[in-house]
């Protein structure tokens, strides 16, 4: 993730990885909500997983490893595709982009 | 709840809070679209794998029946649900701390001496 997503930042300079405290905040609420929602939907019977196609590691409440992995992943990677399009277009997302982007400020 | 009924109330909420409650407004937003354009097709290619395969599988009872890329429509609604959630709590945090940063730079003492 951290490889493939580098020239975000290197090329595109999205910062999103300096700013990780309000990523964390972000992610947060998305995160509560959606292994809740999980929990729920493997205990009504929704879904179900492969024994075969995933590493067997399950966590409290029958959840997979990859599918806690997945809501991090997930929110990650939409927020670096916004980020992106953001920086590419000039588009107006909500926010003063001015102030997130400036250097050494972001993060706080 | 069906997974169905559970979608549904999921893209409701969230929009109530995009648009109500944060007030970040991400769907009247053409970046927003514009980034989930990218984040759908990866999300069908994914789910294509991932339910080609036969690595998640549904209990047809739970959901309406009609699939994309051979996940059941409602993936569409949840995946909706939580990339906008993400999103507009990511406008919402970076709106507070420009805001109160703009304050602290507007201002001749320093921030940290205000408290």
């Amino acid at each position: 993730m951290l490889v493939v997503t580098a020239p975000l930042e290197l090329v595109l300079h999205v910062r999103v990885y300096p700013r990780w405290r309000r990523l964390l905040v972000a992610v947060t609420p998305e995160f509560v909500v959606f292994v809740t929602w999980v929990l729920y939907a493997i205990h009504e019977g929704h879904w179900d997983y492969s024994p075969v196609y995933t590493t067997g590691v399950r966590l409290p409440g029958g959840i997979p490893v990859e599918e806690v992995l997945f809501f991090l992943v997930v929110p990650l990677a939409s927020v670096l595709a916004l980020e992106a399009v953001r920086k590419v277009t000039g588009w107006d997302a909500g926010y003063p982009a001015e102030e997130a982007d400036a250097p050494g400020r972001a993060g706080r | 709840m069906s997974y169905s009924a559970l979608a549904v109330t999921a893209v409701v909420v969230v929009l109530v809070l995009d648009l109500a409650v944060y007030r970040t407004r991400m769907v009247t937003r053409k970046a927003y679209w514009t980034a989930y354009a990218i984040i759908v097709f990866f999300q069908l290619l994914m789910n294509g794998v991932l339910t080609g395969l036969g690595v998640v599988t549904y209990e047809p009872t739970t959901i309406w029946g009609p699939r994309i890329a051979y996940a059941p429509v409602e993936d569409l609604l949840f995946g909706w649900a939580m990339v906008t959630l993400t999103l507009a709590s990511w406008a919402a945090v970076n709106r507070r701390a420009n805001t109160a940063r703009r304050r602290g730079l507007d201002t001749d003492t320093r921030p940290s001496s205000t408290r």
